[in-house]
């Protein structure tokens, strides 16, 4: 049999615009020790952290229609395990982020049997629970701090470099590799097979199956990795916060309802929304935190007012528009070159 | 005896969690939806009831007279305004639009109200207690709300399956577009259902405001334990969300006799045993 | 000359960018037995929905009783006294027979008809009553469907391929009891795919191909031949 004729293309001009875009950006970042404030590192570490959370939940819920509300589930996972590995098996902090995502990875499958026996609105409940069983039993764990939580010891803070300052440069960079290595990695499962089956799924689930394409394969791979990625981001936000408790850890607000914000207003289903999103979220945080609870509940408002009037998102609004991609996501059909 | 009395506890608790679980399942079958301010909205209808009580003087129990009523209207302001537009084929918009509900309530309440924990104060009938057997003594309050919480799931059956407005909800949730053809305007009955909801919600609001302390925070676990009567009890059958009520009540109650910390745990682990073992829950209606 | 009871005047319909009917315009008066016939996907049910208010049109392209009602929702129409029987039955499964029925009688339109009138012409119904509408055999349940529409004392009714998926035996005997709810007012449209059994109960006929109305006369003038001309677009 010869070679199709035709062969997929991935990018457009506004996605090769993007590319270069993100990789000049990548630098700069990268380099952002040198230029950069000390606090500047910590705000930026935290966003490349909001990021990856979001584009994450954005991978579960806009790609595979599995909606969550139960992802501070891993994030909490993700860093129990790495204050645990680290305290008692004197396992380097930084080694541990990893050995993290590969645990919970293990965990995420029976918790998947589980709960995918719930389907739309009470599977995302499902989720919630889950979430709250975790809590509950990461607050019976004595050695752990128990209900109050525990901090990361002096020596094994001070061991993870020589000074706090190079301490701080690690940390950032691996939030920032852990951003490109997330994003990375959701591209690639977008542009691969899986991927297409994943947009099948999305758009309609019973012309997916007859085609052939293994739903329910499909959504546990999705869920396994979401919770492996969740979890090695909750890992590393911990590591950096140095103190863990099991209010904290297992947080729907600051685990899920500011995710689920960012990537309402940045624009669900696509992989550039949790990018705007968590720009403006950062942007009403710091003119509007002080407000306390006002400030949560004019996020509420927001989101309710972008759902119902823009449910494509802010990214969504303007790329529906302009055609625009910052990712090279799209599949074109183009005849092979001879 | 110890533990007769443990369970009998914790079956007149489950009474109080199927009141939560009745309003979420009416809403989910009438209009599969899943309010996730469901709980919130309880806990909204204990200050409703916390503000006519301290404005009109009255007792809390009889402040119900108040509390339904506005917040059957608050349901179905919310449902014409908010909610009908959610409504379709895709899950996001309800879930997200609901989610960013309870965000709002929890917050505007911890502004106007501060997070202090608050109780309302039923009089003397708090403490009344009869014996039934030695050594087992019977709240009345307690056993009050689980009458109540029973007279309601019967209310509730009756309308759904002998009045005009339950065929009117069974039909909508059958078949949109053809129960407009009988003359039924979706929007209202979708309204309606939501207005009988927050009905519920109100009662289950005003009974727990009594029963225990309160305060802003505490929405989203009531809204856990009505999803999971539901579906301990079974989906599309009230009497199964009674059961699946008295279940999670007894098995919190249990755990909590073994250990305090461990009540929320047990109530927790036996949903998802239930979830493992038999996904329909105990008394599924067949459809 | 009397108003018709329905004037549909250059009506388009459209299913997100598919355009279903083009320019269609008839007339119907009052107390008539009309059919629409016309091969699959040539628009005949779209023309129903579109005249029962389950499609956005524009106002002034359906007129009932001289009122414009083209944009308005469904649930306003069924109460202005037009009822569709819909494709396919569509009873609900979650009420009994009877109560489907009730459910046609929600709007307590004033009017000839009744449960008991109901029971009367459709008697099985009676004696299964209580029983879930969709248990029903196929004709049984295109009774219920019919029963269900008229409960709600309709001034125009309208049956959409009542005869789809029925042994013949079954199709003749719900066409032969017609007659008995044309008896008490009700102007009648039959959409029907059994161009036979359409031209027998109407007075007047319209065949649709493709979204357009191409032939029209009365049942009596209108040959086989050229409704089956029509009707292929031959």
């Amino acid at each position: 049999m010869s070679a199709p004729a035709i062969r997929v293309v991935h990018s457009t001009r506004s996605s090769q615009v993007g590319v270069a875009g993100f990789i000049f950006l990548f630098a700069a970042l990268a380099a952002a020790p040198y230029w950069a404030e000390r606090s500047d590192l910590r705000l930026l570490a935290e966003i490349f952290t909001y990021v990856a959370l979001a584009s994450l939940w954005n991978l579960l819920a806009g790609y595979a229609g599995l909606v969550s509300v139960g992802q501070q589930a891993y994030v909490g996972l993700g860093a129990y395990i790495l204050f645990g590995l680290a305290i008692f098996a004197g396992v380097s902090p930084l080694w541990a982020i990893p050995i993290a995502g590969f645990a919970s990875a293990i965990v995420a499958i029976p918790v998947a049997v589980l709960i995918f026996r719930l389907r739309g609105h009470y599977f995302a409940i499902g989720t919630w629970v889950v979430a709250e069983v975790f809590r509950l039993l990461a607050a019976q764990v004595g050695p752990l701090g128990g209900g109050s939580g525990i901090s990361l010891p002096v020596p094994i803070v001070t061991a993870i470099a020589e000074t706090r300052q190079m301490r701080e440069f690690l940390i950032y960079w691996i939030a920032l590799a852990l951003l490109a290595i997330v994003l990375g990695l959701i591209v690639a499962l977008l542009r691969s097979r899986y991927g297409l089956a994943l947009t099948a799924i999305r758009d309609n689930e019973t012309a997916a199956l007859s085609n052939g394409v293994n739903v329910v394969r499909s959504k546990l791979v999705v869920y396994v990795i979401t919770a492996a990625g969740t979890a090695m981001v909750g890992a590393l936000i911990f590591l950096q916060k140095l103190r863990i408790s099991p209010d904290t850890a297992f947080s729907i607000n600051d685990w899920t309802a500011f995710v689920i914000f960012i990537v309402v207003i940045g624009g669900v289903g696509r992989l550039e929304g949790p990018i705007i999103g968590t720009i403006v979220f950062f942007l009403l945080r710091e003119t509007l935190a002080d407000l306390g609870a006002i400030y949560l509940l004019m996020l509420g408002v927001v989101a309710i007012a972008v759902m119902l009037k823009a449910p494509n998102g802010l990214w969504g609004f303007v790329a529906d528009r302009y055609g625009w991609e910052l990712f090279p996501l799209a599949r074109r059909v183009e005849p092979r070159k001879e | 005896m110890e533990w007769v009395n443990t369970i009998v506890q914790g079956v007149l608790t489950g009474g109080l969690y199927a009141m939560f679980a009745a309003g979420l399942a009416l809403i989910f079958g009438v209009m599969r939806l899943v309010n996730i301010a469901h709980g919130d909205l309880i806990v909204l209808a204990a200050y409703v009831a916390l503000v006519v009580t301290e404005t009109l003087g009255f007792n809390p129990l009889i402040s119900l007279i108040c509390v339904v009523p506005i917040m059957a209207v608050v349901g179905y302001v919310l449902q014409r305004t908010i909610l009908n537009r959610t409504l379709g084929d895709d899950l996001l918009p309800p879930l997200l639009v609901t989610f960013g509900l309870s965000v709002i309530i929890q917050n505007a309440l911890l502004e106007i109200f501060t997070a202090d924990s608050r109780k309302l104060n039923a009089g003397p009938i708090e403490t009344a207690s009869i014996e039934i057997l030695p050594g087992v003594s019977l709240g009345i309050l307690p056993l009050a709300q689980f009458i109540i919480a029973v007279a309601v799931i019967g209310l509730m059956q009756m309308v759904f399956y002998r009045t005009a407005m339950g065929r009117a909800f069974r039909a909508t949730s059958d078949d949109q577009p053809v129960a407009q053809l009988m003359g039924l305007d979706n929007r209202h009955i979708f309204g309606l259902a939501m207005a009988l909801s927050l009905a519920i919600v109100a009662i289950a609001g005003v009974l727990l405001a009594v029963r225990a302390n309160f305060d802003p925070s505490i929405g989203p676990a009531r809204l856990i334990f009505g999803f999971e009567a539901v579906i301990i009890g079974g989906l599309g059958s009230m009497w199964g969300t009674l059961a699946g009520g008295i279940i999670l009540g007894v098995s919190q109650a249990i755990g909590a006799k073994l250990d305090p910390g461990w009540q929320l745990l047990a109530g927790h682990l036996v949903f998802l045993a239930i979830l493992a073992i038999r996904p329909q829950g105990l008394f599924p209606k067949v459809q | 000359m009397p108003e018709p009871l329905l004037d549909i005047r250059a009506l388009d319909a459209f299913y997100g960018d598919f355009q279903a009917l083009f320019g269609v315009s008839l007339s119907i008066p009052a107390g008539s037995v009309v059919s629409f016939v016309g091969a699959n996907g040539a628009g005949k049910s779209t023309l129903l929905k579109s005249i029962a208010g389950l499609m956005p049109d524009k106002r002034e392209a359906i007129v009932f009783d001289g009122e414009p009602i083209g944009d308005h929702p469904a649930h306003d129409v069924a109460r202005r006294g037009i009822a569709l029987v819909p494709e396919g039955r569509r009873l609900f499964p979650s009420l009994s027979v009877e109560e489907n029925l009730m459910i046609g009688g929600q709007l307590g339109r004033p009017g000839a008809w009744s449960l008991a009138r109901i029971y009367e012409l459709f008697p099985v119904l009676f004696e299964r009553r209580k029983v879930p509408a969709t248990a029903l055999s196929g004709g049984q349940q295109q009774m219920c469907a019919i029963g269900r529409a008229l409960m709600s004392n309709p001034r125009l009714l309208m049956c959409d391929e009542i005869s789809l998926g029925l042994a013949p035996i079954v199709v003749r005997d719900i066409y032969t009891r017609l007659p008995q709810i044309t008896s008490t007012g009700i102007t009648l449209i039959i959409v029907e795919q059994d161009v036979a059994q359409a031209l027998k109960a109407a007075d007047h006929v319209y065949c649709l191909q493709e979204g357009r109305v191409v032939l029209e006369g009365s049942a009596g003038a209108v040959t086989r031949e050229a409704v089956a001309a029509a009707y292929f677009g031959v």
